[in-house]
């Protein structure tokens, strides 16, 4: 049997203190000194271990506080106060939202997936991969116990071109060629981010981090640098009709290389095959309108991977009332189902891939593979500030982290992922992460349950 | 919506309710939704504690007391003669919301309905202030789901006393007993391990005061729920922790739990830390260690498998009526018939959003459908089957409200089941720690010896009572409004509902009125 697929993580502490949610206020006038302080009965000591940086002028109480209100109910003059941290709800925006920041942080630094008690407490429902829900096995369709080894659950996925059938000679023997492709342990593409202080330090970070975990990582041209040749195997270059040229003596070593869509690219393409027939070719298409007819097209003309790209939300490009990725990716895919070519052609989605569900989601609407990008600069502490697109310093000095101290929180952070990943694979029962690829029958969507039962009970919705 | 108390405290049936008797904080400094902010140009007169009937101030001594702001009625008490902010000879006293709210709860449980499910457990009664204490802010569902009530009180005004809130638990006219349950809603299953003996016992005193049903979860049943047997229920569940014959004789009804809507489609998990001496006891199991309960049942791979579980609970004890506990996939309403063929009393479904125990918050999220649609969608399905008559539709996953019970009855159900309302009776604050360390810092979901110290029985069992007669007053309420004589009469009248997001006939003005009812 083949050794079961795993992702090592460690502990692995952030350099700065986290934001917090809310923090403590203390009024210290009235303090009678009652020798009976709240603070001291602190359940999780987090008075003992409290910190001031007066440098970030942050307060580690604001990140170690559980919120249990104990100190604010028990003092004896009423002298303690919780308020919301200003700061913390600054973060990000409408769609990287501070709590998705924050919980990455905390999965990039312990590796564990995140577990708490009482309920939910978020809205009903909402945007984008809000609005479905996945499935689950009850009685009659057996589970899977995937999360603690009990059952072995399978996150490979298969890049590359994938024959409708075999042909064999009259001796038996294999005649058809066998175009390349490649087993990547878990459906997670690491991409480089759109933006950030991808210092050296950063760049080497990540490749490390992609050539443990065994996936690959997506270059920018402009990214690459020598430093990187040693992890060649895990790097796919993206490169323009334009910049190729200038990147033709560095190909050889890799495993596949991503063009970026534009009129005339299946030409180059086609060309790149003949020179490089076992380097598999990703196309980059943006979702824009356009994405339907573009990949019928590459695919028909035997495309081998095309990678769909939404904005950082998640959102059609260009658009002012966009569609969202989730609806996108599951046209392009059924238009492949319809023209029988889906089962050939390998489908990478990204853009807006922020939490490890957006994976499960992903998936579920038609891709075989989804990108995370964004999320691998907030394992690396990143706040989403996007000082460096104004050329300002990075609050958390990104550029300048230790590249194993990196790779290790981006590890952490995808093996808290890929663990969530099974949780869901386990309640639907299924063992393969192939097998949810289009199976919207195995999630729930938000419109759907809507019209199904409320629409039938309350009329027309407004 | 103000709640009427004529009747000498009883029953639909004439049962005398039990009593409620103000039971404060266990906290020096409760939490309120107003604050008062006294300043130094108090001269102590002692006016506002004349004035105020809600207890705001004191006087004590020849000093005023820190104002019991939790009890104020806030900004609406502006026009009230008593209103102490005006009253105030020297303009001392200022009224503010109460900062800390911003910290406190969230989109499920707001503040609001934290600080209103606290006045109800200390009071009996809902709160006097301008506090929402009827639906949470999650805008979907139950919060955005209204009781269509018609415009005018229906003539002659039903007394109290002939309002009943009783639903019937053995529909099946089989010959096992007819248990009836005097709330519409009964305890959901919460283990010894999660929870400790003096939450457990005080749900159970409270049960078996207002004549309804706790639950043992399935961590084992307690010697201490041994004087509640007829009120509780004991639970089946795939790890078998603690299920013994005795323990299965010993009970009313026995609830087989596939599923939990905490996490739909994964086992139970008791971290290490909260595996003390007395869980592992129970548990049989090794101190300290982690203990996992399986998913799914690995001797339940059929509805035929199914069946002989039910046969074999129903063996081992003939007057037993079987509940079977499942989450809410996409096919809720297959599973819901299959139950029923194998022959069991109650079909318990718990949606997603609801429950208690630590859960990786991406199936708490994600994984099953929520309880607002699985309702409606099987108690169509069980009518179309012919069989609705004869099974009990019991809903879970997220009710924090007599109002939430309402809307679900009105969607289809028979009754509830509640836990978060019962752990926030307890002065849960929501923080979600409940599986860290030794476990919640409250006191309410920990073995560890000396934090569960800081609940006692007498104070938590009278709490949750309050909570529970503050809920049937207002389901009693409720039912007058829609001239209903019993809560039997709402299940599936979803006529008595409107959706905020829905046309519907219903008078402009009222939908205008967003959150009335």
């Amino acid at each position: 049997m083949p050794k079961k697929y795993h992702i090592d993580f460690k502990p692995t502490l952030p350099r700065y203190t986290p934001m917090g949610k809310s923090g403590i206020v203390d009024f210290r006038e009235g303090c009678q000194r009652c020798g009976q302080c709240a603070k001291k009965a602190c359940v999780y000591n987090v008075y003992d271990k409290r910190c001031f940086d007066s440098g970030q002028m942050t307060d580690s109480i604001d990140y170690l506080c559980k919120n249990c209100f104990r100190c604010v109910q028990s003092c004896k003059k009423g002298l303690l106060n919780k308020s919301v941290n200003p700061e913390y709800v600054k973060m990000g925006d409408e769609y990287w939202t501070p709590e998705i920041i924050s919980t990455n942080w905390t999965q990039a630094e312990t590796g564990k997936i995140p577990v708490s008690g009482a309920g939910y407490g978020g809205p009903f429902s909402g945007p984008g991969f809000d609005s479905m829900w996945t499935d689950m096995s009850e009685i009659v369709r057996p589970t899977r116990d995937g999360i603690h080894g009990r059952e072995y659950i399978n996150t490979s996925v298969d890049i590359g071109k994938k024959l409708a059938m075999l042909k064999f000679n009259e001796q038996g023997a294999l005649e058809s060629p066998l175009p390349p492709l490649i087993e990547l342990p878990i459906p997670i593409i690491m991409g480089f981010p759109p933006f950030g202080h991808v210092s050296e330090k950063v760049r080497i970070a990540m490749a490390m981090a992609a050539e443990k975990l065994g996936t690959f990582l997506l270059v920018r041209a402009e990214d690459y640098h020598d430093s990187l040749a040693p992890y060649k195997k895990y790097l796919v270059p993206q490169v323009s009709q334009e910049s190729y040229a200038q990147f033709k003596d560095k190909i050889a070593g890799h495993r596949a290389i991503e063009f970026l869509y534009s009129k005339g690219i299946e030409g180059l393409s086609k060309e790149f095959k003949q020179n490089f027939p076992d380097i598999i070719v990703f196309i980059k298409v943006p979702l824009d309108g356009k994405e339907v007819e573009i990949t019928e097209e590459l695919a028909c003309g035997g495309a081998e991977v095309i990678h769909l790209h939404a904005d950082d939300h998640g959102n059609e490009i260009g658009k002012t009332n966009p569609r969202f990725i989730k609806d996108m990716v599951r046209r392009v895919h059924l238009r492949l189902v319809e023209i029988c070519l889906r089962d050939q052609i390998t489908l990478v989605a990204s853009g807006g891939i922020a939490m490890a569900e957006h994976v499960a989601k992903g998936i579920i609407c038609g891709a075989d593979a989804v990108v995370m990008d964004i999320a691998l600069l907030i394992a690396l502490e990143c706040r989403l500030c996007k000082n460096c697109e104004k050329h300002r310093p990075c609050p958390v000095t990104i550029d300048s982290i230790e590249p194993s101290w990196g790779s290790q929180r981006i590890m952490n952070l995808m093996s808290a992922w890929r663990n969530q990943l099974l949780e869901v694979l386990g309640a639907m029962g299924i063992r393969e992460v192939r097998r949810i690829r289009g199976e919207v029958g195995r999630s729930m969507f938000f419109e759907e349950l809507e019209a199904d039962v409320f629409g039938s009970l309350f009329g027309e919705k407004i | 919506m103000a709640v009427k108390n004529k009747n000498g405290g009883q029953t639909g049936n004439g049962r005398k309710l039990p009593a409620v008797k103000r039971t404060p904080s266990r906290f020096r400094n409760p939490i309120g939704k107003y604050k008062i902010r006294r300043g130094p140009q108090c001269i102590a007169c002692g006016k506002c504690a004349e004035l105020c009937p809600e207890g705001v101030h004191v006087k004590a001594g020849g000093k005023m007391a820190k104002p019991q702001d939790f009890y104020c009625l806030g900004f609406s008490c502006k026009n009230n003669p008593f209103y102490c902010i005006d009253k105030c000879p020297v303009n001392a006293l200022r009224l503010v919301e109460n900062p800390l709210c911003e910290t406190l709860g969230d989109y499920r449980w707001t503040s609001d309905l934290l600080i209103s499910t606290w006045y109800m457990a200390e009071t009996g009664d809902v709160p006097r202030a301008d506090i929402e204490y009827r639906i949470g802010n999650s805008n979907g569902g139950f919060d955005k789901l209204r009781l269509n009530f018609p415009d005018k009180m229906p003539e002659p005004e039903i007394p109290d006393h002939e309002i009943s809130t009783a639903i019937d638990l053995n529909r099946s006219n089989d010959s096992r007993p007819r248990v009836t349950i005097q709330l519409p809603f009964y305890g959901g299953g919460m283990s010894f391990g999660s929870v400790s003996i003096s939450t457990m016992v005080s749900r159970a005193q409270a049960a078996t005061a207002w004549d309804t049903f706790g639950c043992t979860g399935e961590g084992g049943y307690p010697e201490h729920l041994i004087p509640y047997d007829d009120h509780m229920i004991t639970q089946v569940a795939t790890g078998l922790f603690g299920v013994r014959e005795q323990t299965v004789q010993r009970v009313r009804i026995v609830e087989f739990k596939y599923a939990q809507g905490a996490k739909p489609g994964l086992g139970g998990h008791l971290l290490g830390d909260k595996v003390t001496p007395g869980v592992a006891k129970m548990r049989e199991a090794v101190v300290g260690n982690a203990l996992f309960s399986p998913f799914p049942f690995h001797s339940v791979y059929s509805v035929e498998d199914h069946k002989k579980h039910v046969d074999w609970i129903k063996e081992i004890n003939p007057q037993a009526l079987v509940s079977v506990k499942v989450s809410t996939p996409t096919d809720v309403d297959m599973v819901a018939v299959g139950i029923f063929y194998a022959g069991a009393h109650i079909i318990h479904l718990d949606g997603s959003y609801g429950g208690t125990g630590a859960a990786p918050d991406i199936a708490k999220k994600n994984i099953a459908m929520p309880i607002e649609y699985a309702i409606p969608k099987v108690h169509r399905f069980l009518k179309e089957e012919g069989i609705r008559d004869r099974i009990t539709l019991i809903a879970s996953g997220g009710l924090r409200t007599a109002h939430d019970v309402a809307k679900a009855i009105a969607l289809g159900a028979d009754g509830v089941v509640i836990g978060t309302a019962d752990m926030v009776a307890l002065e849960c604050v929501r923080c979600h720690n409940c599986e860290s360390g030794r476990g919640c810092a409250r006191g309410i979901a920990s073995t560890d010896p000396r934090l569960s110290e800081l609940i006692t029985i007498e104070w938590g069992a009278q709490r949750i009572s309050n909570l529970y007669a503050a809920w049937h007053k207002q389901l009693v309420q409720i039912l007058r409004n829609f001239g209903m004589r019993s809560i039997k009469e709402l299940v599936g009248r979803t006529d008595c509902l409107y959706h905020l997001d829905y046309q519907q006939e219903k008078d402009e003005s009222k939908r205008a009125a967003g959150g009335g009812n």
